[in-house]
């Protein structure tokens, strides 16, 4: 591995991490200077929206391939996620504006943070080798870590940044040993490379190569927060500020699907028999104890943790299909869930406001009677996530089911479907709340021109996606093409 | 293709608008909103007829909404002759009505709501009739349903407007559930669900059959009889016409709405628009012939002796729906069609003249305490005149071209329409009798209400009584393009531009027969203007006289044939009873609630305690992680 192998000319591909990287950096120097916190959003926005058009020029030249001796790809798979990277970083800032000044943990580092840990997360997407994927992933969840714990004033948010970073710890741990497994048996660390290995060196029934496997699914489904893999969420999301928590509820998760995708089917590829039999079980009990758990919730943050916990369980249904079809449609999943899922956690923060947390499902009462738009929008994006046509949610549970019955797996769609009905009673929950009840107490919303942005914005895509899903559903199935 | 997807999408917008911004700031001025979007609509339908009538028919799809292997959505217009006749029908009418609620309505505290729904109602129609598939067509038909059940539960304080919502909605339940399940097995049978592909593969699925519980059933049947059932519900025939009475606890432009252009005439339209299908079973046709005829005469029975204004002519909708199904059963699409067309008209008159009445007296609906109100609603009185006679069947105006054209198909259509003729004969006569006895007691006569109601006897404003004008042309001129053969060369102009769609009508029949039948149905006519005028104008005790002497029958009719009491003892009581024993107080209380309320006790008893060691929480969390790991091996090794 000389270095003059590194094809100078190919670093081009990274350059939207470059410039993520660049400004993240930048505004820990920014922070020094200026004292305006907007000022600081403002240029991570810019920031982020450069990173954005680079990578877009990139993808309309045409030029895809891999980079840093190829270990990192860029592809129309690792595109669609950025994609979904970029507008949960913007959105996630623009819900934070307003909230972390009440919140009293308005520091420049924060919007920092979210742009490392993005990086981390779109090497994670790009990474066609285990050690980058590794390194991208520790960069995503050290800064997670720190996101969750930077109301540092607040004991339920130190606890739970302390306990995600242990329990993260101790799942980077799962994903080291598999990967070192897997390269004492095949020899080397590139996703391709281990594919004909199996084949090559007829590893395909080891026994400690299949450990190997079971442990990197088990360090993603920490981070895809599976059962029972999962116990961190629900403390994590709950003790975190709201805005890092409708963060880290899509991000980190879309970047460990993306990996977890791209290692199963590019690296392990011929051994999905043996995968999506250990994913089915998981999936299932992910969407039982997910949707279960949820109804039991009185706390809005941790019912939409335990939501979360049942959509990664749905969307695990693409991955288990092992087609690209099914590939396409976990892409598609991601990307309408990011949307209707920001949109429900911006209507979340707007109750927050000085000395009201609006946290409690009973501070929803009556919403509709003094906030009837806030209600309505809220409405959307519960039954959005419920999957109620003709909104977004919808077409991601509908083509993702489509395409796991395609590849044979009706039984499991059956069961997935059944829970997705079960979760319709925590979802409308809320809207009869905010519908069906009186008032009781005085809620003021904490608007601001930018969470208003945010959330017409989610809004929209959530009914127009919902409409006119061809959009999407070509762009994911384009982008694969190639894959 | 944008001025046509703008004819279902202006309403729609104007829906958005209010549903929104009515509430805080639209308020009373709600109808600067939705008049425009429907008279734009209007003016849309208008050209898009022209075009038809240029020889164009436009069937477009405007993308695919949802593509998925064999399984793909189109959304879709397909505007023929069949739409573009329902376009006009469905958006003039409509256009007059939300004119005439502006002054109907003004004042109410929903106004904006009121404007909000009709607009989606207006929208829902639209697309049923504009779809060029069947799922669309099912979406707007569930709308359309849904939009009933908003606005006759509009005034949702006062019970029985929202039980009568209520039972709209679940009564059509049942004929939505057969309609649903004709759908499917469209897509099963035929791979697709667009209208095209359906109909030009029909014929290769004659004598096919499925099996059900070992029955062997003609599949074309059993698909034309599933959608007939959504018919039944949609448009309120037998046995499931009992909504449609009740549905007048709405505002009046509602009922008008739905008796004259929306809702009610989606049956009609749909079995007319899957005429391929239905053509293709005996069986299928009969049935709808058997029940239209069966209905028209049933329901005109019922309205022969009702005291609500409202109700009279509700019944009156149903009997003439029933024509409309007897006309397409009998193979005479286009007829049906053209009696939906006209009766649009004067049914839309009738009501909002209704209206008007109930205005002036302040929400009286009992025709006894009416009377002589000729000279204080000349308006109202003269286009009522109008309407009654066109659907009593006089020579010249709407109801007598399109109602004949039915009598005389029926007739031309064999044995079994010979007896079917009869019956719509005799029903032709009850119409007239229960038109004028209405007439006359509300109009003429004295005044019998109180003198609190006859002080305050007002014409209603000229925002009302102009579109009951514009009505009542159409009461008397719409079917001028419809005039049979036998009185003009070629003065069939609407079969004749329906037929590209509809098929020529089938059945022969000498002109001496067609004469005969005409004079007839002219006769019961007048026959049943005079006996309502000597009953209630010359011999006004005769009434009383009859009603003592057939008891018997005369409860019989009073009391609806006791069908809502069936109903309520058969189906309602068993339903509440099974679902407040078994499913309240079992599933409800001790399934649900006990799931509901110990989960959160459990979880939060376990949480309770766990959070008393703090740290050791930490670890069971990773005590959990590993575990998962160690079964998912185990598992692996023990159970390869």
């Amino acid at each position: 591995m000389e270095l003059n192998k590194l094809d100078l000319f190919s670093i081009r591909l990274i350059a939207p991490e470059i410039i993520l990287i660049s400004i993240a950096l930048i505004l820990i120097l920014l922070d020094l200077v200026i004292k305006r916190k907007e000022t600081i959003a403002f240029v991570g926005v810019l920031g982020t929206l450069t990173a954005a058009y680079v990578n877009y020029k990139l993808c309309a030249m045409g030029w895809t391939g891999s980079t840093l001796l190829g270990m990192f790809a860029f592809d129309g798979y690792a595109n669609f996620f950025k994609l979904i990277f970029y507008i949960n970083i913007i959105l996630t800032i623009f819900i934070s504006l307003r909230y972390m000044v009440l919140e009293e943990a308005s520091f420049g580092e924060y919007y920092s943070l979210i742009l490392f840990a993005t990086s981390g997360m779109m090497f994670m997407a790009s990474a066609v080798d285990l050690i980058v994927l590794y390194v991208g992933l520790e960069l995503m969840a050290l800064s997670t870590y720190i996101l969750v714990g930077i109301t540092r004033r607040q004991v339920r948010s130190n606890e739970a940044a302390l306990k995600y970073f242990f329990l993260g710890a101790f799942s980077s741990a799962f994903l080291l040993y598999g990967i070192s497994l897997t390269y004492g048996l095949t020899g080397t660390t590139n996703l391709k490379e281990i594919a004909s290995a199996l084949q090559n060196l007829n590893l395909l029934e080891n026994p400690i190569l299949f450990l190997g496997m079971i442990l990197v699914i088990a360090a993603f489904g920490f981070k895809i927060a599976l059962v029972p893999f999962h116990m961190w969420a629900p403390d994590a999301y709950e003790g975190a500020p709201t805005s890092i928590t409708s963060f880290m509820s899509i991000g980190p998760k879309a970047a460990a699907f993306a990996a977890l995708g791209r290692v199963l089917f590019d690296a392990f590829g011929p051994m999905h028999v043996q995968w999506s039999s250990i994913l089915i079980p998981l999936s299932v009990i992910t969407m039982a104890a997910g949707n279960i758990i949820a109804i039991a919730q009185t706390n809005i943050k941790r019912m939409l943790a335990y939501s979360s916990i049942a959509h990664a369980g749905y969307a695990l249904l693409g991955i288990i299909a092992g087609t690209h079809g099914g590939l396409s449609s976990m892409m598609n999943y991601m990307a309408i869930y990011a949307f209707m899922n920001i949109g429900a956690f911006a209507v979340v923060i707007m109750l927050r406001s000085k000395g009201f947390r609006g946290e409690e499902l009973t501070d929803y009462e009556g919403l509709a009677k003094s906030h009837p738009a806030a209600s309505a929008l809220m409405l959307i994006f519960m039954f959005s996530l419920t999957g109620i046509p003709p909104t977004a949610g919808f077409i991601a549970k509908f083509y993702i089911f489509m395409e796991a019955i395609n590849a044979g797996y009706t039984p499991l769609v059956i069961i997935a479907v059944i829970f997705s009905a079960i979760s319709a009673f925590f979802y409308l929950r809320v809207v009869m709340y905010m519908y069906m009840k009186e008032p009781k107490a005085h809620v003021t919303l904490s608007t601001s021109p930018a969470i208003f942005l945010t959330i017409a914005v989610t809004a929209a895509v959530t009914l127009i996606l919902g409409l006119f899903p061809s959009l999407l559903v070509e762009l994911a199935k384009m982008s694969i093409a190639g894959f | 293709m944008l001025e046509y997807t703008l004819i279902p999408l202006l309403p729609l917008i104007a829906f958005v608008i209010n549903i929104i911004f009515g509430r805080n700031y639209i308020k009373d001025k709600a109808h600067w909103v939705s008049v425009p979007a429907v008279i734009g609509s209007f003016v849309l339908a208008v050209a898009a007829f022209m075009d038809v009538q240029s020889g164009k028919v436009i069937n477009i799809n405007l993308y695919r909404w949802i593509v998925s292997g064999d399984f793909n959505v189109p959304i879709g217009f397909l505007i023929d002759p069949l739409t573009a006749v329902m376009l006009i029908v469905v958006t003039s009418i409509s256009s007059l009505i939300f004119i005439y609620s502006i002054g109907y309505m003004h004042g109410d505290k929903g106004y904006y709501r009121f404007f909000a729904y009709l607009s989606l109602f207006v929208f829902s129609m639209l697309t049923l009739v504009m779809s060029n598939n069947f799922l669309l067509l099912y979406f707007g038909w569930e709308a359309v349903g849904l939009c009933s059940y908003f606005l006759i539960g509009f005034w949702f304080d006062k019970k029985s407007a929202a039980n009568a919502g209520k039972k709209a909605f679940i009564v059509n339940r049942f004929g939505d559930f057969g309609f649903g399940l004709g759908v499917i097995l469209v897509f099963l049978t035929f791979g697709s669900l667009e209208y095209t592909k359906v109909f030009s593969d029909a014929g290769s699925v004659i004598g096919k059959t499925i099996s059900i519980f070992g029955y062997e059933v003609n599949t074309i049947t059993l698909i034309c009889l599933l959608l007939f059932c959504g018919a039944v519900g949609k448009s309120a025939q037998l046995p499931l016409h009992v909504w449609l009475p009740d549905a007048m606890e709405g505002p009046t432009p509602v009922s008008a709405l739905i008796h004259a252009a929306t809702m009610v005439t989606a049956g009609v339209f749909m079995v007319a628009r899957c005429n391929p299908l239905f053509s293709l079973s005996h069986t299928a046709m009969t049935t709808v012939a058997v029940v239209g005829g069966v209905t028209s005469i049933f329901a005109a029975s019922i309205g022969l002796v009702q005291n609500d204004i409202k109700r009279i002519i509700a019944y009156s909708t149903v009997s003439q729906l029933g024509y409309m199904f007897l006309a397409l059963g009998v193979g005479a699409y286009s007829a049906g069609i053209f009696h939906l067309y006209t009766h649009a008209y004067f049914k839309a008159l009738l009501f909002l003249g209704s209206g008007s009445v109930i205005h002036a007296l302040h929400d009286e609906m009992n025709i006894q305490k009416m009377g002589g109100l000729k000279k204080y609603m000349p308006v109202t009185y003269w286009t009522f005149i109008a309407a009654s006679l066109s659907i009593a069947g006089i020579p010249g105006l709407a109801g007598f071209f399109s109602k004949d054209e039915i009598l005389w198909r029926a007739y031309a259509g064999g044995d079994a329409g010979r007896w079917l003729w009869l019956l719509a004969t005799i029903a032709a006569f009850m119409t007239a009798f229960y038109s004028f006895r209405l007439i006359f007691l509300t109009f003429h006569g004295k005044f019998r209400g109180t003198h609190e109601q006859e002080h305050h006897l007002h014409e209603s404003p000229s925002v009302m009584t102009i579109p009951l004008i514009f009505l009542a042309i159409g009461a008397v001129a719409s079917g001028w393009v419809g005039i049979p053969p036998l009185l003009m060369e070629h003065g069939d102009r609407i079969g004749e531009f329906l037929a590209p769609v509809l098929g020529p009508p089938k059945g022969e029949g000498s002109h001496a027969e067609e004469w005969m039948v005409m004079g007839l149905s002219v006769f019961v006519g007048l026959a049943g203007i005079f006996t309502a005028y000597i009953m209630y104008l010359k011999k006004t005790e005769l009434p009383y006289k009859i009603g003592e002497k057939f008891q018997a029958v005369y409860k019989l009719l009073y009391n609806k044939y006791w069908i809502d009491e069936l109903y309520d003892k058969t189906i309602v009581r068993p339903v509440l009873s099974v679902s407040e024993k078994i499913i309240l107080g079992f599933f409800d209380a001790k399934i649900i609630e006990g799931v509901v309320n110990g989960v959160p006790n459990l979880i939060g008893a376990f949480s309770q305690r766990l959070r008393k060691i703090q740290t050791g929480m930490l670890s069971h969390y990773a005590v959990a992680m590993a575990l998962g790991v160690l079964v998912i091996i185990g598992a692996v090794i023990f159970l390869k």
